[in-house]
This record gives structure tokens, C-alpha cells and sequence, in this order.
């Protein structure tokens, strides 16, 4: 542990944040423009080419906007909210391998921040804080519609993160390590997705009722609760909202592209560690796509069969597919 | 022990007393609340450089997590945040003083009787599987089944306990739903009652 | 493995850095001509009813009171799932024991309607 240590972290945070950052500034153009395509409209097409600068004047914009905080709100948590929804969103992935350690300016580079030994659980830990922001935002507001949304928001992230935290046990069984690392590792001979195939369908149903996305967007239902929890936001402390969602989007398919579909694994990848980064970011744009589609073609599920969904369906369906996993391991013979 | 060391110990056994005064004297129960998850936060920290990941991490998901979301959905089914008038008795208090007294008394005579001139151990240089999940697993299913599996039973008493208690909650709100599907519906609402959301 | 945890502080740092500054730009740039009925209660354009902070129905602290006992749980499956493989058959059978006595419980709120969300 010396100073040059330290700096290199803390050039890989800066790279990582600004690489989220930017990656949610497109997701959301990329998101935009799908659902455009498949509506048969075009999409944003004013900025830039192809709208392509669409983001920067969304930011620009926000940025400029005037910020209203209503007259009953709790003005300290009003203000801590965001950054408490952004912080866990942002943190998440710090324990996902990006790709295989590179050589670069003649040292070794190992492309994650961190491998705990324990990092499937840290990913749950920073799951179960990231309730918090929603549910202080709505308090803090001091509205109907927020309260309303943040309690269901609430209510909705801890059923399904049962259902999350039985999909993930799967793979952490096969692999017999919590390190993500150790987890694609694991993944060379096959992808998990295939040997979990229930295990990988649970945590994408539970991950998009995890990060609110349609058609588990009850807390954001518009027609009823305008916009849930951030009735109240406007301005930064809004986009703020905005892109931690957007960022648990990306954090979700990462995180279930490394644990189901071989994470950086692909062909070649031995030879060239390179292209490690690239077949990740395939992925997670594959997946993130599947999710957009899903909000495009799915309308949304009403509340009591979204608990009865979290609660009758995915979370025994989880346990089933805890023990079967057990026992073919125990046949197969590990 | 080094310096720095101590330090790191000093300054989050500040921030844990700290968050734990600030739970108390909040006259806001979602203003305590959150001090409390970050006084569990920082325990988590404190297990963690103690060479305990799996316990800091078990912390923050079941305290931090669980728990204190229980907490604030109980502060705001309540409206408990804006209940200002203290309802602990006057005896209640006094209670509560005299044992806070009598602990604090209790750790400076340990601390000056027992605890001087021994040096402060240093940390044990811990083997490099010390507390992993591999090891906590093997243990908790050679030497510590049977209290793993008592933590089952425990789990389950805490489940039925849990509807058993909130029977007559649920019934009234079954109630109330059936009273408000439209077949059934009067036709004029009385003006005075409130809606539950 | 400590010095991976303090990245993990470093990172954390950093992350909480991005929101405040956005935050303080935006504070410095963005106008600010507040008036009373532009911070009013938005309430679909109406005058608010009532107070800001209803009460709830009991449904999310049962919801809140279970789901705190399967992550308890969840988070006893971990260790034993990390060392499955050099555990062996008895060990799978003591698991097997410890998620059907709470599958038990999940039953048994299932049954008497603590899963129904009315």
C-alpha cells in the first residue's frame, strides 16, 4: 500500500463513475430510440446526427432549470435523498470483473476495482441500502403521490430481492465462490445460463421489479401517482433520480451477464484480453435492449399481483431451484 | 498497534457514539431512524477491519436493510415522525439514567483497574481464508449445526409470531376491502372518515 | 483483503463526489424565484386535501415484518452454498432440513393470507 497504489484506485474510480455516467447519458438515448423504432416513430433526431447529442442537451437543460422544494418538505433529507439513490447504484459494481487483467504502461492491470471474497453478498448489501433514497424521497416530499410511491417502491424492492438473492445462489453454488471473479471463472466450460436456466429467468423478472422498470413500474405508475416518488423534484436533484435509475439498469445487466452469461468470456479472449471489455459490453447492451423491448411490449402489472407475483411465485419457485441445484451437483458429483 | 491504527479505531468508535446520541435526541422518529442505520453501517465497518467481511456484510443487509425499512414503515404507518411530546414516564427516565451511570462507571474502573499498563495487543496477522464465506460455511455445518438449525426453528416461531400478532390488522383491512369494492359500495361516502392508502 | 476494502472506500468517495458537484453546479446556474404557490403541494392542479403524510394500510410492515425473516435466510444460504462443494451429501440434507422448516413458514403465512395484498 503506497501513494502510487492509491492513485491508480483513484483514477480507476474517476474512470469508472465517468464511464457510468456517460453510459447512462446513452442508455437513455439508446432507450429513446428503441422504443421509438418499435412504435414506429423516430426517435430524438434533432441534436446532433441522429440525436446523437441528445444527452448533453438533456443535462444542459437540467442543469439550467429552475429547483422547487415545496413549502412542507423536510428540506435536509429533501436535498440527501438523490445522492442517497445515486450512491448505491453508482457502488454496486465495484466488485464486477470488466475483463481480464491487461497489460499497460509495463504493469499488470486488473480490470475491476476489487475482489472480495464475499462480493456476491456485497452486491446484496448495497442492494438492501439502495430502498433508503426512494423511500426518504418520498417521505421528504411531503406529498400524497410521493409518499404513495415510495412506500410501494419500498414494499416492492424488498419482496423481490428475496427472489434476487435465491437467483444468485445458484451460481454461487456451481462456482463455489462468492468472488465474482472466481464466479466467471467458473463459466469457461459453460455458461451459467445454461446450467441455471430457472436461475437465470428469476433474476431478470427479479431484477426488473428490483431497479421499478416497466412492467414493474407501479411506484412511477403516471396515470395514477404522476411520478411517484420525484412528484416533488425538478432540475438536478430530478436527474439525479433519473440516471440512478438508469445506472441500477446497467448495474442489473452487468451484474447478470457476469453471474449467468460468462461475463467477459468469449471466444479469443485468452489471446487477446482486449477484447474482454468488448464481449461484456455486447452483453450488457443485448440485455439491456431485452429490457426495453419488455417495457415496450408489456403494460403494466397491478399491485396485489405484483406482491402475489413476488411473493407466491418467484420466491418458492427460488427456493425449488436452490434445493434442485443442490441435489444435481450432489448426483453429478461436483 | 500502531498509529494509524488507532486512528481508524478512534475515529469510527467516534462515529458510532456519535450516530447513537443522534438517534437518541432526535426529536424526529425518520431523523432517528436514519442515525441508526448509519450507526449500523459504521459497526459494519468496524467488523470489517476486524477481519470479518461476512458479518459487516450480513449487518448491513439484515440491520441496515431489513430492519430498519421494518422501522420506517412502522415510523410512517404511525405518522410517528411528527409526535413531538415525549411519552416515557418520569420513573422511565430516572431508570434509564441510573443504568447508563452505572455502565460507564462499570467501564472506566475496568479500564483503569484491568486495563492498565497492558499493553494493547497488536492485531494477529490473520491466515488468508481467516473468516471467509468457505470456512464459516464449513464451520456452520460441522461444529455449529445444531445451533444453525435452531436459528431455523427461531426463524419460524418469528414468522408465525408475526401473523399471529397482526391478525386483527389484517382483518380489519380485509374488511375495509371488501367494503370498498364498487358492487358493494354505499352510495354516500361518510365525509369524516380517512382514507388508507 | 483489507486493502480491497479500503478501494472499495476510495470508489465510494469518489462516487459520492459526482451527485454533490452536479448538485452545487446546479444550485450555482439554475435561477431561483420561488414564490408560494409555485412551492405549493403539487396535487394534479388542485388545492391540496389533507395532510401531506396519510395514514397506510398495515399490508407493508407485514410485508416488511416477513420478508425480514427469509433475508435472514438468504443470507444463511451464502456460506453454505460457497462451501457446498467440499461439504458433501449430509451437508445438502441439514440444508435441505433448514429451507423446508422455513418454506414451513412461508407456508403457513401463505395459508393464513399474510401473502394477500388487499
Amino acid at each position: 500500500m503506497d501513494a502510487g497504489m492509491i492513485l491508480e484506485w483513484v483514477i480507476k474510480s474517476v474512470v469508472m463513475v465517468l464511464m457510468l455516467t456517460g453510459g447512462f447519458a446513452y442508455v437513455t438515448l439508446f432507450e429513446r430510440k428503441v422504443i421509438a423504432r418499435i412504435q414506429v416513430r423516430v426517435g430524438p433526431n434533432r441534436a446532433g446526427p441522429q440525436g446523437v447529442l441528445q444527452p448533453i442537451a438533456d443535462a444542459v437543460k437540467l442543469i439550467f432549470k429552475e429547483e422547487l422544494t415545496p413549502a412542507g418538505a423536510d428540506k435536509k433529507i429533501f436535498i440527501l435523498a438523490p445522492l442517497i439513490t445515486v450512491l448505491p447504484a453508482l457502488t454496486v459494481l465495484a466488485v464486477v470483473p470488466l475483463g481480464p487483467p491487461l497489460n499497460l504502461f509495463g504493469r499488470t492491470v486488473n480490470l475491476f476495482l476489487t475482489d472480495i471474497n464475499v462480493g456476491v453478498l456485497y452486491i446484496i448489501a448495497i442492494t438492501s441500502i439502495s430502498v433508503y433514497g426512494i423511500t426518504l424521497a418520498g417521505w421528504s416530499s411531503n406529498n400524497k403521490y410521493a409518499m404513495l410511491g415510495g412506500l410501494r417502491a419500498t414494499a416492492q424492492m424488498i419482496s423481490y430481492e428475496l427472489a434476487l438473492g435465491l437467483a444468485i445462489v445458484g451460481p454461487v453454488i456451481l462456482a463455489g465462490s462468492m468472488s465474482l471473479v472466481d464466479i466467471v471463472d467458473a463459466q469457461r466450460p459453460m455458461w451459467f445460463a445454461v446450467l441455471q436456466p430457472a436461475g437465470f429467468v428469476l433474476y431478470f423478472i427479479a431484477s426488473l421489479a428490483e431497479v421499478n422498470r416497466a412492467p414493474f413500474d407501479m411506484p412511477e405508475a403516471e396515470q395514477e401517482l404522476t411520478a411517484g416518488y420525484h412528484s416533488e423534484y425538478s432540475g438536478m436533484k430530478f436527474a439525479l433520480f433519473f440516471m440512478a435509475e438508469y445506472i441500477k439498469m446497467i448495474a442489473v445487466a452487468t451484474i447478470g451477464a457476469t453471474l449467468f452469461l460468462g461475463g467477459y468470456l468469449g471466444p479469443f479472449v485468452d489471446r487477446f484480453p482486449i477484447l474482454g471489455p468488448l464481449y461484456l459490453v455486447a452483453k450488457v447492451v443485448v440485455w439491456l435492449f431485452v429490457m426495453v423491448w419488455v417495457r415496450s411490449a408489456l403494460p403494466r402489472i397491478r399491485y396485489d399481483r405484483l406482491m402475489a407475483l413476488g411473493w407466491k411465485v418467484l420466491f418458492p419457485l427460488g427456493l425449488v431451484n436452490v434445493l434442485v441445484t443442490a441435489l444435481i451437483v450432489v448426483l453429478v458429483g461436483g | 498497534m500502531s498509529i494509524g491504527v488507532m486512528l481508524v479505531y478512534g475515529l469510527l468508535g467516534l462515529i458510532v457514539v456519535i450516530t447513537a446520541l443522534g438517534m437518541l435526541t432526535s426529536r424526529n422518529a425518520v431523523y432517528s431512524a436514519l442515525f441508526l442505520v448509519l450507526n449500523f453501517a459504521t459497526v459494519a465497518v468496524l467488523y470489517m477491519t476486524l477481519g470479518a467481511p461476512f458479518i459487516a456484510l450480513a449487518q448491513v443487509s439484515v440491520y441496515a436493510g431489513a430492519i430498519m425499512v421494518l422501522f420506517l414503515f412502522v415510523i410512517m404507518l404511525l405518522g410517528a415522525e411528527h409526535i413531538t411530546q415525549r411519552s416515557t414516564g418520569r420513573g422511565h427516565r430516572v431508570l434509564s439514567v441510573l443504568v447508563a451511570v452505572a455502565l460507564l462507571a462499570e467501564a472506566v474502573i475496568y479500564i483503569l483497574f484491568r486495563g492498565a499498563g497492558v499493553e494493547m495487543a497488536a492485531l494477529p496477522s490473520l491466515p488468508p481464508d481467516f473468516a471467509s464465506p468457505a470456512a464459516i460455511g464449513q464451520l456452520l455445518f460441522s461444529q455449529f449445526l445444531l445451533p444453525f438449525e435452531i436459528t431455523a426453528v427461531i426463524l419460524l416461531s418469528a414468522v408465525i409470531g408475526a401473523i399471529y400478532l397482526t391478525r386483527r390488522e389484517r382483518q380489519a383491512a380485509a374488511r375495509t376491502a371488501a367494503a370498498e369494492q364498487p358492487a358493494e359500495k354505499p352510495v354516500e361516502e361518510p365525509a369524516e372518515k380517512t382514507p388508507i392508502y | 483483503m483489507l486493502e480491497q476494502w479500503m478501494y472499495i472506500g476510495i470508489f465510494m468517495v469518489v462516487a459520492m463526489m459526482l451527485p454533490s458537484i452536479a448538485i452545487i453546479i446546479a444550485g450555482l446556474l439554475s435561477p431561483r424565484r420561488p414564490n408560494p404557490i409555485k412551492n405549493s403541494t403539487y396535487e394534479c392542479g388542485i388545492e391540496t386535501v389533507g395532510p401531506g403524510w396519510p395514514q397506510f394500510r398495515v399490508q407493508y410492515y407485514i410485508f416488511g415484518l416477513v420478508f425480514l425473516i427469509f433475508d435472514v435466510e438468504t443470507v444463511f444460504l451464502f456460506p453454505w452454498a460457497v462451501a457446498y462443494n467440499r461439504l458433501g451429501l449430509f451437508a445438502a440434507v441439514e440444508a435441505a432440513l433448514f429451507i423446508a422448516i422455513l418454506a414451513g413458514g412461508l407456508i403457513y403465512a401463505w395459508k393464513k393470507g399474510a401473502l394477500r395484498w388487499l
